[in-house]
């Protein structure tokens, strides 16, 4: 067994952390962090519910080791809303009902945020496409695409996807 | 389920980093994306002592695309493949087969070399590797060997790598300049692994091909490739009657199995579909419509 000295930045906050070499970056930002967000749907990299944006690119926290996030600039879930002020994509998922347990919420949301970022606006088919690596148990997808149009709408007329930090 | 306990090593070199494996051998998992091997472990199918982290080795970034061919070392993301123009002019084919592999957050950590070091026979990649006769790269503490596609995946999750050798580059030969790619799939979801898909290549001149490779994947225990079928396609018009006679030759050579998703007849059906799908998309990309 192996500990390792870990310096991250998570929503603009840096964190240097001691942590057991096999423990996932998942569980890293849940438990030592305290950002229960970012939630953990299989832990082996099926459900997508653990989806945060790491240097502004999504990717599975549950499939890295949290050392191998050393040096890296995180934003999870938690980070998207200004303060009081719901980011835009927040806004959007919520005025479209979209979820409706909402445990895969924080997934679709930074996979959505990622996506709109680099296509401000998607068709129909690239949405479902792009988001096929979430998983949701519940209503199926037709509120959460709905979700996603809505937010393209949003964003088209207050600016970008991006996250501000 | 969580990881089990290993011992975690981060070499800053690579030379470090063959050391320990010579060291630990068939204890140690090379770690690079980590997008195959720590579901491996999360779901405890493997349970290495020593994970050696090659994340950090700057002789390991090479990506380089260029008229002469095309270089890609261990730790080429495939998102940074998918966006790479260099790779999109001179590896089309590896630019092609980017789309379709996991999802954009996978993208975002897996390895080109990685997804052919583990070798599972309905990737993507290591079809690419095999389509256009690629060479890997192994090193070890002895030094350098250079393996064929060919004759690199041996069987299912199983490489002609050695426990203590690093899968450090691939190379692709130069693109030539009358060739076109395709990478097409059959899979129950986007970005699922697929029932069978195909990798291919068909080369026109004056009118009528003149070389044509199909790498089939999902197919067998390893990626394979149907010779039969590429020598039918020689010498005639890129017309789909042409294709059509290559899709009944692979149709009837493959040997693919049958699990819950598809019985073998059904693949071996689908592969002739894509044979004829795959040869029109690859002949549509350098103008020629069949």
């Amino acid at each position: 067994m192996s500990t390792e000295q870990v310096n991250v930045t998570i929503n603009g906050l840096s964190h240097s952390l001691d942590v057991e070499a096999r423990r996932t970056l998942a569980d890293v930002i849940r438990e030592d962090v305290g950002l229960t967000g970012t939630h953990l749907g299989c832990e082996h990299g099926v459900c997508g519910a653990c989806t945060i944006l790491l240097d502004g690119q999504p990717a599975r926290a549950c499939l890295m080791l949290a050392v191998q996030a050393d040096g890296a600039e995180i934003t999870t879930i938690e980070g998207l809303a200004d303060g009081d002020e719901m980011h835009p994509v927040q806004r959007a998922m919520k005025e479209a009902m979209a979820f409706q347990c909402a445990f895969c919420a924080p997934g679709f949301l930074m996979s959505t945020v990622a996506l709109l970022e680099e296509n401000p606006n998607p068709s129909a088919e690239e949405i479902r496409k792009e988001l096929s690596g979430n998983l949701c148990r519940c209503t199926g997808y037709q509120s959460i695409v709905a979700g996603v149009e809505t937010a393209v709408r949003l964003l088209s007329s207050t600016g970008t996807a991006g996250v501000n930090q | 389920m969580k990881n089990p306990p290993f011992i975690y090593h981060r070499p800053e070199s690579l030379a470090e980093a063959l050391a320990l494996l010579a060291e630990f051998g068939d204890d140690a998992k090379i770690l690079a994306g980590g997008q195959s091997l720590l579901p491996v472990m999360a779901l405890r199918l493997g349970r290495p002592d020593h994970v050696v982290d090659i994340g950090r080795i700057p002789e390991l970034l090479t990506l380089d695309a260029g008229p002469s061919g095309t270089t890609i070392g261990a730790l080429v993301r495939h998102a940074e493949a998918e966006r790479s123009a260099a790779i999109a002019t001179h590896a089309p084919l590896v630019a092609a087969a980017a789309p379709h592999i996991g999802h954009r957050a996978i993208r975002t950590r897996g390895t080109l070399v990685g997804s052919v070091a583990h070798a599972d026979p309905a990737a993507e990649m290591p079809a690419v590797c095999l389509a256009v006769g690629a060479t890997m790269v192994a090193a070890s503490v002895g030094g350098t060997r250079l393996i064929d596609a060919a004759d690199f995946h041996e069987g299912y999750l199983t490489t002609a790598l050695e426990p203590n050798e690093i899968l450090t580059e691939i190379r692709l030969p130069a693109w030539p300049g009358d060739a076109g790619g395709a990478v097409v799939e059959i899979s129950r979801r986007h970005a699922d692994y697929a029932l069978v898909g195909l990798a291919c290549i068909i080369e026109v001149g004056d009118g009528s091909i003149t070389g044509a490779a199909l790498a089939f994947f999902g197919a067998d225990s390893t990626p394979v490739r149907v010779a039969d079928a590429e020598a039918v396609l020689v010498g005639r018009p890129p017309a789909e009657s042409a294709f059509a006679a290559a899709a009944e030759i692979v149709s009837a050579r493959l040997d693919p199995p049958s699990d819950i998703h598809g019985t073998a007849n059904y693949r071996k059906h689908i592969a002739g579909v894509l044979t004829r799908r795959g040869l029109a998309e690859a002949a549509a990309t350098i103008g020629v419509t069949a």
